[in-house]
């Protein structure tokens, strides 16, 4: 029998469910065996959200559900020799490390050894004239907004070096999502940093597993046909990684969902343009040999993923202040409900026009066409269907300037007494925007590393 | 119905197959998987790079390239500019364009009445 080292997925973005963990953990333990779990919470705005959240208070800017998150499942996973890896760090990973120490104090276990890897934070060392732009951001307008972050994407490689050193849960802000996955494995069975063909598999696992219950039944389940058991008690999944380069999918036991071949299918290729040439920091994946196989209940092998070199160059996400978002919502409902409707949608641009508002404004007729439209409006505008019985008028602006934005969505207030008949459930509000650019750093440029503490050291 | 059934039906793709989307900047990926293995050829035939660019045209797509992988099978249409400033700059209530696997769902395609998995 090869070596075989299981994978557990405990989250698969900021906002995922907080019991989602502990199954999981359970699961681990009752199959016993080497094993480790990971937590993927950071989106590519995320870490900036979390770095105006610490300009406001230089304590936070991390994951707000951290210690919801990790309390059930912190000291059983000590206990069992299951090292935890998360970017739960976000823009602020030794003031995660902080909260972590002192919940382990609270629990009792001063001795845990926590990592926190460095290295991300690229504001100060990246000169944006001189780089190029990743290419699927070559068009996207980042005004002149400042910065408010600039993150590379680490590689596995510190995650590793914070598990040699004995580290029981490691703490990381920007690394390449697959690599919190890889990065366990590549400590347990000593795979070298160019063995290309085992880190790909380890780095499909990862990328399998990043986005939680996407790949045990929750995003892919559509009523009457794709059916799932149980869809408020899904579980998350689990890899089994074998030192021969297999890979099996499957997830926590005693919980809802499925992981059947067409899941897997769905999520082996989300979030991918060209399946030959997948890049992570620390592998290139090839998905096109790529098969997969039920062998028994909510177990699906993965076969022929294949990798080749890391890419030379070190992908950085760069965060700008994006101005402001205006949004007003009311509704209209019952006889020539669509009618009013679009009445108020074509007033309130009247209004934005008479007023000369500096805002880009967008309207949507939610019931009739909303996210699948253009900013156009050319689906509600071209709609000939019949007169649902309700419908939501929304106007959205983008404005440089908070109080643009406010005077436009406070338009759709005023139609509680201006607008058409009927007018009812007016919600507005304004939220600062943030721009993303991505742009490809030489890795010399980067001084990645981790220091391992215990909680008693850090709660001092 | 029968599994030797190759009288053409007009469903939607729904109907056929299941997709996932997912988004990069102001990039769009959309999966495409047909129920029935048997059914990839025809579904490759029918989703050609310009229907799916038609049908992302009032989104401002620019470009649509389509990747096959037949071992899944699997199609992965690419779809260019076509969240009109993706997660950070739209203003679509859906900036990361995730509904939008469903639009693509929503497309009429021919195909023999025997790879018709639901009825529309």
């Amino acid at each position: 029998m090869p070596d075989m080292f299981r994978i557990g997925n405990c989250a698969g973005f900021s906002g995922d469910r907080v019991d989602a963990p502990g199954p999981v953990v359970d699961t681990l333990i009752e199959l016993g065996g080497p094993c480790a779990v990971f937590f993927e919470v950071l989106g590519e705005r995320t870490v900036a959200l979390a770095q105006l959240e610490k300009r406001r208070d230089p304590l936070r800017g991390y994951e707000p559900m951290l210690e919801r998150l990790l309390e059930p499942i912190l000291k059983r996973c000590a206990g069992h020799a299951i090292p935890i890896i998360g970017n739960f760090g976000a823009a602020n990973p030794p003031g995660a490390a902080r909260v972590i120490a002192q919940l382990a104090l609270r629990l009792g276990m001063p001795e845990l050894k926590i990592g926190v890897v460095h290295g991300d934070d690229v504001r100060e060392r990246i000169d944006l004239a001189s780089l190029p732009v990743y290419e699927a951001d070559a068009a996207l307008d980042t005004g002149d907004g400042e910065i408010v972050s600039a993150n590379a994407y680490l590689s596995a490689r510190p995650m590793v070096d914070a598990l040699a050193s004995g580290a029981q849960i490691v703490v990381t802000g920007r690394t390449g999502d697959p690599s919190l996955a890889l990065a366990p494995l590549i400590h347990h069975f000593g795979w070298r940093f160019d063995d290309w063909a085992r880190l790909a598999v380890g780095a499909t696992a990862g990328h399998l597993l990043e986005c939680g219950a996407q790949i045990t039944g929750g995003y892919y389940y559509d009523p009457g046909f794709k059916d799932i058991p149980d869809p408020a008690n899904i579980g998350f999944p689990i890899a089994e990684v074998g030192s021969d380069g297999s890979l099996v999918i499957t997830k926590a036991a005693r919980t809802g969902g499925v992981v059947n071949a067409q899941v897997v299918k769905e999520q082996l290729l989300y979030e991918i343009h060209d399946p030959s040439n997948y890049i992570t920091p620390d592998v290139t994946l090839d998905f096109t040999q790529v098969s997969v196989r039920e062998i028994a209940t909510d177990r699906v092998e993965v076969l022929g993923v294949r990798g080749g070199p890391a890419p030379e160059k070190v992908k950085a996400t760069v965060c700008f202040d994006g101005g402001w978002m205006g949004e007003g919502e009311i509704s209209y409902a019952g006889p020539n409900c669509l009618a009013r409707a679009r009445a108020a949608a074509e007033v309130l641009l009247e209004r934005l026009r008479m007023r000369k508002l500096e805002v880009k404004p967008r309207v949507d007729l939610i019931g009739v066409a909303s996210v699948h439209d253009g900013d156009r409006g050319t689906k509600w505008r071209t709609y000939e269907g019949g007169s649902p019985d309700d419908v939501r008028v929304r106007l959205a602006v983008s404005a440089r300037t908070q109080d643009d934005a406010d005077q436009a969505a406070r338009e759709v207030l005023a139609l509680y007494c201006c607008g058409p008949a009927g007018g009812g459930g007016v919600r507005w509000r304004t939220t600062p925007r943030i721009r993303t650019q991505s742009y490809l750093m030489p890795p010399g440029d980067l001084a990645p590393g981790s220091r391992v503490f215990t909680a008693a050291e850090l709660a001092r | 119905m029968s599994r030797s059934d190759d009288t053409l039906a007009s469903v939607p793709l729904h109907c056929v197959a299941h997709a996932r989307a997912g988004d990069k900047g102001n990039r769009l990926n959309i999966s495409v998987m047909p129920y029935d293995n048997d059914a990839y050829p025809v579904i490759a035939e029918q989703l050609t790079e310009q229907r799916v660019f038609e049908l992302f045209a009032h989104r401002g797509a620019t470009r649509v390239k389509r990747y096959d992988l037949p071992l899944l099978p699997a199609l992965n249409f690419v779809i260019e500019d076509v969240l009109e400033g993706g997660v950070n700059g739209s203003l679509n209530v859906d900036g990361h364009g995730k509904s939008n696997s469903f639009l693509l769902l929503g497309m009429r395609v021919q195909v023999p009445q025997r790879f018709v998995r639901f009825a529309p």
